[in-house]
C-alpha cells in the first residue's frame, strides 16, 4: 500500500462520491491523509482536492468488489455508521478487499476490518433497538414518529416498517440527520434535508398515551426494581422520544389545568372511557 | 369501570408471568397489519429491567382456582375486572399501530369452566386475526383442563401457546395448587407438542395446511415458593426441552403475595440471584452443549451464589484446561469462561486467516480477565500471568460477590483488631475526651 500523502479528499457526501475517492486513490496511487464531505473549518496546510462524483467511476469500483465475491452491502452499511474517521476506514477496507479478495472480510483481528465490523454492529444494533423504541402518534389517520439515533438508521428501518404497517400512511423522522422515511399509499420514499416537528397530540392520541403509560406502570414488579438494568437495556439517550419515559406532555397539561383551575380541573378529559 | 381502570388491574395481575418474548417466527405483513420477526423485538423495559414486548394482560382476574402462590386466587381479596374480547382487540390494535407493542400475550383466570374461558380467548384471537387482519405476534395461554379441540383451535390462531408448570414437583403442586394436578398440566403440553410435530410434517406435504403454534411452546416455573432444588428444576427443564421440544422455559422468582402459611412470608425478597443462575444454566443447556448432570449432581443440588455455572464447571474440571485457542474445536471453546457464543464463532472464522494472539482475542470480544486462566495462544500462557488460587477466585467471582467478600474480610479484620487491643475507646470515652474528663 502506498504511504499517506499530504492531501485531503473532499467529496459531495454521497455514497457514490466516497467510492469515487477510492477510485481517485487508485488512479493517483496515493493514500489521502483524510477524506471529508464538507470543507474543513480549520485551516489546513494540506492540499485539499475536490473529487467530482462520476457514477461511471464508482460503478467500476463496485463492480470490482462484487467480482471478488465481496459484500457491497456491508460497505453501504458502513457508510451509514457514525464511527470517527469513517471514510478513511472504508477506503482502507476497500483497498484490503482488492489486495486480499474475500479473505479480507474474515480477517476479524485486523484493525481496519475490526473497527468497521464493530461500527456496523453498533449501527445495526441501534436500528434493531429502534424497531422497538419508535413511538408513533396519530394525526388524522397519519402516523408520525421522531427518532434521534447516532447512526443513519432510517434506511435500515424502512423495509421493516413498510412491511409491518403496509396499509398505513406514516413517516419516521430522524432529527439528528434530518432525514425521513415517508410511506404513503403503500409506497415508501426516503427524504433528506428536511425539517419537521411533531404537532401537539389531539384528545384521542392523548388518551392512548395515557393508557399505555398506565400499562407500563402496572406491569412493573416493584419488589424487583432495578433502574440500572433498565438503563442498560434501554439507554437514556432514547428516552426523550419514548412515550412512557418522557411524560412532559402530561406535565405541561397539568400546568395548564392548574393555571385555569378551578373550571377545568374536574375535566378528567383525556381518559378514554370507551374505545 | 372504565378501560383504564380495567387495564391497570388486569396488567398488574398478569405481571408475574415472566414470558414476554416475541421470538421464534418470521412472518411478513403481506398487506395486512403487522408482521413478526424471529429474533424478537423488545419495545420497552419496565422499572424492574424486564423487557416489555407484548401487551401482557389477563382476560379476567376472577378465578375459580385457589392456587396458594397466585395473586388471583379465589380467596385473595383484590379488585377484580374483566375485559370483553372486543375491548382487548381494539386496545391491541391501538397500541400496535403506535408501535408500543409487538403483539398480545393473553392469559386468564378460570371463569365458569376451563372450556368457557378458553372459548373467550379464542374469540378474542379470531377478532384480531379475522376482523383486523392482524399478523403480529400472539402468545396465548392454554387453559389447563380445556378440551383438546379448543386447544387445537387456539394453536391455529396463536404463534406461541404455553402451559405453566409453576411448581417443579408433584408434591409441591398437591400442597400449593390443590385444583391442579401434574396430569392437567402435562397432558395439554404433550398434546400441543404432538400437534406441532404433526403440523410441521403437514406443512411439508400440503403447503396450504394452517400453521399450528409456529413459534412453539413455552412454560414457566416459580422459583423459591417450594423447597425444590436447582438440580430438580434444571433436570425438569432439560426433560422439557428434550421430550416436548419446548422453545423456552422461564423462571420466575417468587414474590410473596399476601401472607400464606405454606409460603415464604410477605416481605421476603424474591430470590433474584437464584433465578439468574438458573437462566445462566438454561442458556448453557440450550446454546453451549452442557447437560444438567454436568452442572449439578445429587451432592451439589444448588448453584454456588459466588460463581456462575460455567465458571463453576471449569473450576471443577482442571483436567480439561488449558485450551489452545488456535486449534481447539468450537464445542471446547464454548466451555471456556469468558468466551461466549459470538466470540467463539468469531475465533473460528478469524483463526483461518492467521494465528491469533491475546491482543487479537480482545478485539474479538473475549473477556480476557476470565479467559486467561483457561487458554493458551500459540502454546503460550498469557505473559506475566501469576496463577494463585485466591487470584483466580477473585477474577472469576461476580462483581457483587467480590464486594460482599471484601466487606466480610474488612469487618473480620476490624473485629480481630479490636479484640487484640483490649483498651478500645468507646463512644463514652470519646465524649469524655472532648469534654476534658479524660
Amino acid at each position: 500500500m502506498p504511504d499517506r500523502r499530504d492531501v485531503i479528499y473532499c467529496y459531495d457526501g454521497s455514497f457514490d462520491g466516497l467510492i469515487c475517492c477510492v477510485f481517485e486513490s487508485y488512479v493517483k496511487d496515493e493514500l489521502p491523509s483524510d477524506i471529508c464531505s464538507e470543507e474543513p473549518e480549520q485551516l489546513s496546510l494540506l492540499e485539499i482536492r475536490y473529487i467530482e462524483t462520476d457514477t461511471a467511476h464508482s460503478e467500476r469500483v463496485l463492480r470490482g468488489i462484487a467480482k471478488r465475491n465481496c459484500s457491497v452491502d456491508f460497505i453501504k452499511q458502513a457508510f451509514l455508521t457514525c464511527v470517527p474517521k469513517r471514510d478513511i476506514l472504508i477506503l482502507d477496507y476497500i483497498r484490503k478487499l482488492f489486495s486480499y479478495g474475500r479473505k479480507a472480510e474474515f480477517m476479524l483481528a485486523d484493525d481496519t476490518v475490526n473497527a468497521l465490523n464493530k461500527a456496523v454492529y453498533h449501527c445495526t444494533h441501534e436500528a434493531h433497538l429502534l424497531k422497538g423504541f419508535v413511538r408513533f402518534s396519530e394525526y388524522g389517520g397519519v402516523l408520525a414518529a421522531v427518532i434521534s439515533p447516532k447512526n443513519k438508521v432510517i434506511p435500515l428501518l424502512a423495509d421493516h416498517f413498510a412491511d409491518r404497517l403496509g396499509g398505513e400512511n406514516f413517516f419516521i423522522y430522524d432529527d439528528v440527520h434530518r432525514m425521513a422515511f415517508v410511506h404513503i399509499d403503500r409506497r415508501g420514499e426516503i427524504l433528506e434535508n428536511i425539517d419537521f416537528e411533531l404537532p401537539p397530540p389531539d384528545r384521542r392520541e392523548r388518551g392512548f398515551r395515557g393508557l399505555w403509560r398506565e400499562f407500563y406502570d402496572a406491569i412493573e414488579i416493584s419488589e424487583r426494581e432495578n433502574p440500572r438494568c433498565r438503563m442498560s437495556n434501554m439507554p437514556k439517550r432514547f428516552w426523550k422520544n419514548i412515550t412512557e419515559m418522557n411524560r412532559s406532555d402530561t406535565a405541561a397539561k397539568a400546568e395548564i389545568l392548574q393555571k385555569n383551575s378551578p373550571l377545568l380541573s374536574e375535566n378528567s378529559g383525556d381518559r378514554i372511557t370507551s374505545l | 369501570m372504565d378501560i383504564s381502570e380495567k387495564l391497570k388491574i388486569l396488567a398488574a395481575s398478569a405481571k408475574y408471568d415472566a414470558a414476554c418474548t416475541s421470538s421464534g417466527i418470521d412472518r411478513s405483513g403481506s398487506g395486512g397489519l403487522g408482521n413478526a420477526s424471529a429474533c424478537g423485538i423488545c419495545h420497552s423495559f419496565a422499572g424492574d429491567g424486564r423487557c416489555i414486548s407484548l401487551l401482557k394482560i389477563l382476560m379476567t382476574n376472577f378465578c375459580l382456582f385457589d392456587c396458594k402462590y397466585c395473586v388471583n386466587r379465589r380467596s385473595n381479596d383484590v379488585p377484580r375486572a374483566r375485559f370483553t374480547p372486543a375491548e382487548i382487540a381494539e386496545l391491541t390494535i391501538g397500541f400496535y399501530r403506535r408501535n408500543y407493542i409487538e403483539g398480545l400475550f393473553l392469559s386468564s383466570g378460570i371463569i365458569q369452566s376451563p372450556d368457557y374461558t378458553c372459548e373467550q380467548i379464542i374469540e378474542t384471537l379470531s377478532i384480531l386475526r379475522n376482523k383486523y387482519n392482524f399478523r403480529g405476534y400472539i402468545h396465548a395461554k392454554a387453559i389447563p383442563g380445556a378440551a383438546p379441540e379448543l386447544i387445537d383451535r387456539l394453536g391455529t390462531l396463536a404463534d406461541r401457546v404455553s402451559v405453566n408448570i409453576e411448581l417443579p414437583s408433584q408434591k409441591s403442586l398437591k400442597v400449593l395448587a390443590p385444583d391442579k394436578s401434574k396430569n392437567s398440566i402435562l397432558l395439554p403440553m404433550g398434546h400441543i407438542s404432538g400437534k406441532i410435530r404433526e403440523n410441521r410434517y403437514d406443512i411439508v406435504k400440503y403447503r396450504s395446511a394452517p400453521e399450528f403454534a409456529p413459534a412453539g411452546q413455552s412454560t414457566q416455573m416459580i422459583i423459591g415458593a417450594s423447597p425444590d432444588t436447582d438440580f430438580q428444576i434444571l433436570r425438569l427443564s432439560e426433560a422439557m426441552y428434550r421430550n416436548y421440544s419446548l422453545k423456552r422455559v422461564f423462571y420466575s422468582a417468587y414474590v410473596p403475595v399476601g401472607d400464606q402459611k405454606l409460603l415464604p412470608p410477605a416481605g421476603t425478597k424474591p430470590p433474584l440471584l437464584r433465578e439468574h443462575r438458573l437462566y445462566q444454566a438454561d442458556w448453557l443447556l440450550r446454546f453451549y452443549g452442557f447437560r444438567a448432570e454436568e452442572l449439578l449432581d445429587e451432592k451439589h443440588q444448588n448453584f454456588d451464589p459466588n460463581f456462575d455455572p460455567k465458571c463453576n464447571w471449569a473450576l471443577h474440571h482442571p483436567e480439561c484446561f488449558p485450551v489452545e485457542v488456535n486449534t481447539a474445536d468450537k464445542e471446547m471453546l464454548l466451555r471456556v469462561p469468558g468466551i461466549g457464543v459470538r466470540s467463539a464463532q468469531r475465533i473460528v472464522i478469524a483463526r483461518r486467516q492467521g494465528k491469533l494472539d491475546f491482543k487479537d482475542l480482545k478485539k474479538l470480544g473475549v473477556v480476557l480477565k476470565r479467559a486467561i486462566y483457561f487458554i493458551l495462544c500459540g502454546g503460550k500462557r498469557f505473559e506475566g500471568l501469576v496463577v494463585t488460587e485466591a487470584g483466580i477466585m477473585r477474577q472469576l467471582m461476580s462483581e457483587s460477590a467480590v464486594k460482599e467478600q471484601e466487606k466480610r474480610d474488612f469487618s473480620e479484620m476490624q473485629i480481630t483488631f479490636f479484640d487484640s487491643e483490649n483498651a478500645v475507646p468507646t463512644m463514652e470515652d470519646r465524649v469524655k475526651c472532648l469534654t476534658g474528663e479524660m
